[in-house]
């Protein structure tokens, strides 16, 4: 075999560069979904770095002097003090090198030092994020199953008693606000009827569990601390149902209406003609193409969550993002600032790529052409 | 092709008999009387709005919603429109399967070609994935897929319109049914591609013993295959009789009409062109 293999090896390695690019052409011909995959990717880079400059830009622009907001009312009367102070925060530096200074810091995990934690903006943001998704998460996850089982009923049901409450109720969902619902369902629920755990995340006794993901339910499982789960979990869900409410009610009709369009389909009425089950019908042949448009609008709900939090975090004393961002912004912390807007549009960068994937696993025409 | 006999009712494999649909007060079907018999494409004809589809799909139960339905739907002595639903899913695409008229929105854009070929045999015959992978890949060279093993992975979108309709007509055919309802199957499709789907359906009528009724407003597309032609105006079937007889002599007045409104010899021309047996050139 050898032998007569060695002059055809000659022969392929002359060959080599043509075919090698030939056989790239192929796979990514045949793997389109991992080329679109990548494009998202890099586009999704790019975006990121134009957050950190949109930023910087924003937060510089906001009028108002932070060594004013940050010293004392004698220190803001020495030039000398306030020329220490700027020089020391690097904010007397011109605009563009101040900008080059912030990203480098940001691609070594460095957002500053806030000014007035005194503590890394990083070190702030990995104690405060946690709490916030955690909160955020547990709402997007109540409004897809809760949302997303509504509208199915409502459009199954349609036109009749459980339609007709469902579209009430959703409405309601989205038309009230989300402060007020919290200031009342903090009331009701655990001032009046006290059948839920107050403010904060987990009973004032308990210690958090062991730090992993920063999540407590989650943190609390992975250590089989089951009382410390107990407790974070039923300190989120009232504040975790009060944000998710607008997003059931915005979920419950954007899955009705998606779900009768399908129904009307061709499709569907080809699966009824084949005999096949009901379910199987629900499941395999409306639900997936009427998930599409539920995603879409699932992932951009979840982006209003995130700021929604900030309301809610303040009602139900939640150590999260959105007091920490309050706070900032109002003391002209802008390190602080610029952190939380780079995390909060990383967020909604991740979420979109996650919507775009989901895309190409839902409809095999998005992956394959 | 075989000698043509007088229908008799009765003798069909399905017999409507006046077959009656009101939706919301209208009555679309004011006692609808056809006989399918096995190996035979049976045409129904007339215009839109007559009731044609309306009669296919009574036979399996899909009407719109509040459509109210009377008379009888007799298949191998069962009364289809008083079976209970749990039964008349189980004749669904069993005993009595339909085709669709566009083949684009009727394969679930989704699911892969062999997943919508195979669930419902398995779903109806209880057969394993592989026996049923290995039927999908038959049907699919029955119905002239070429390269089946490696179609059955892929997406209806990933065909082209004729192909697609052979794919369905594929998945009507999956559990061997008795009676094949095909509305339309042409008329959405190129005329060059229309000709080969209607050659396999006549072919598979003659070598499966296929009931067909098929649905058109074609008169030519009629003239090409049909044994038997119906022609309903207004929700009654008004000339039933041997392809020969009711597109020739037609003793209706309105049957009259509809072949006189046709361009001349558009008849003849439509019958030439599914004659001439154009080659499908329908690239994947």
């Amino acid at each position: 075999m050898s032998p007569t293999s060695a002059p055809s090896k000659d022969r392929e390695g002359g060959a080599a560069p043509d075919s090698r690019k030939a056989v790239r052409g192929r796979a990514a011909r045949r793997h389109p979904f991992a080329r679109f995959l990548v494009r998202r990717i890099i586009t999704a880079l790019l975006l990121a770095l134009g957050i950190t400059l949109v930023t910087f830009i924003l937060t510089n622009l906001v009028p108002g002097d932070p060594a004013a907001a940050n010293l004392g009312q004698r220190a803001i009367g020495d030039p000398a003090i306030v020329a220490q102070w700027r020089a020391d925060h690097g904010l007397d530096k011109p605009l563009p090198q101040q900008y080059l200074v912030h990203l480098s810091g940001v691609l070594h995990g460095d957002l500053g030092q806030s000014q007035q934690s005194h503590r890394p903006v990083a070190d702030d943001l990995a104690e405060f994020v946690p709490a916030t998704l955690e909160l955020a998460g547990a709402a997007i996850l109540i409004s897809l199953i809760l949302g997303v089982g509504f509208g199915v009923v409502a459009a199954l049901r349609r036109d009749r008693l459980p339609d007709h409450i469902l579209r009430v109720t959703s409405l309601f969902g989205i038309s009230v606000p989300t402060f007020w619902l919290a200031l009342v369902a903090f009331y009701v629920f655990f001032y009046r009827l006290q059948i839920t755990p107050g403010s904060g995340r987990i009973d004032p006794g308990m210690t958090p569990p062991p730090h992993v993901t920063g999540l407590y339910t989650v943190d609390s499982a992975l250590a089989g601390q089951w009382d410390v789960f107990a407790s974070a979990a039923g300190h989120l869900v009232t504040p975790a149902l009060v944000l998710a409410l607008y997003t059931i009610g915005l979920l419950t009709r954007f899955t009705r209406s998606a779900v009768l369009e399908v129904l009307g389909q061709d499709y569907v009425r080809a699966a009824r003609a084949k005999g096949l089950p009901g379910r199987v019908i629900l499941f395999r042949y409306v639900l997936r193409p009427a998930l599409v448009p539920v995603i879409t609008v699932a992932g951009l709900a979840f982006g209003s969550l995130l700021s929604g939090t900030v309301l809610v975090e303040a009602i139900f004393a939640w150590p999260g993002v959105g007091q920490y961002a309050y706070k900032s912004a109002t003391s002209l912390d802008l390190p602080a600032v610029m952190g939380v807007g780079l995390v909060v549009g990383v967020v909604y960068l991740v979420i979109n790529l996650i919507v775009d994937v989901l895309y190409g696993v839902i409809d095999p025409r998005v992956r394959l052409s | 092709m075989s000698e043509r006999h007088e229908t008799a009712a009765g003798d069909g494999v399905l017999a409507i008999e006046g077959l009656t649909v009101a939706i919301r007060g209208k009555e679309i079907l004011r006692g609808v009387d056809l006989t399918l018999e096995p190996g035979r494409v049976h045409g129904l004809a007339g215009e839109s709005g007559s009731g044609k589809t309306m009669t296919g799909l009574a036979v399996l139960g899909l009407l719109p919603h509040g459509a109210r339905v009377a008379g009888r739907i007799a298949l191998a002595g069962r009364d289809l429109l008083s079976l209970p639903p749990k039964q008349l899913n189980a004749v669904r695409g069993a005993e009595v399967a339909m085709v669709f008229q566009d083949p684009a929105t009727s394969l679930h854009p989704m699911l892969t070609v062999g997943r919508q070929l195979t669930e419902h045999m398995r779903h109806h015959l209880r057969l394993s994935r592989g026996e049923a992978r290995e039927r999908a890949i038959d049907l699919m060279r029955k119905v002239r897929i070429p390269g089946p093993e490696e179609a059955i992975g892929r997406y209806p979108h990933q065909f082209s319109g004729g192909m697609r309709q052979r794919i369905a007509i594929a998945v009507a055919l999956a559990c061997a049914p008795k009676v094949l309802i095909a509305d339309e199957p042409t008329t959405a499709l190129d005329v060059t591609v229309q000709a080969g789907i209607l050659r396999l359906l006549r072919g598979l009528c003659d070598d499966l013993g296929l009931a067909v009724l098929l649905v058109t407003h074609d008169l030519g597309v009629m003239s090409a295959v049909a044994d038997e032609v119906s022609v309903m105006k207004d929700g009654l079937v008004v000339e039933t009789g041997p392809r020969g007889q009711v597109l020739v002599e037609p003793r209706h007045a309105y049957t009259r009409a509809l072949l006189d409104s046709l361009p001349e010899n558009a008849g003849n021309a439509a019958a030439a062109t599914a004659g001439a047996e154009p080659s499908e050139g329908e690239p994947a």
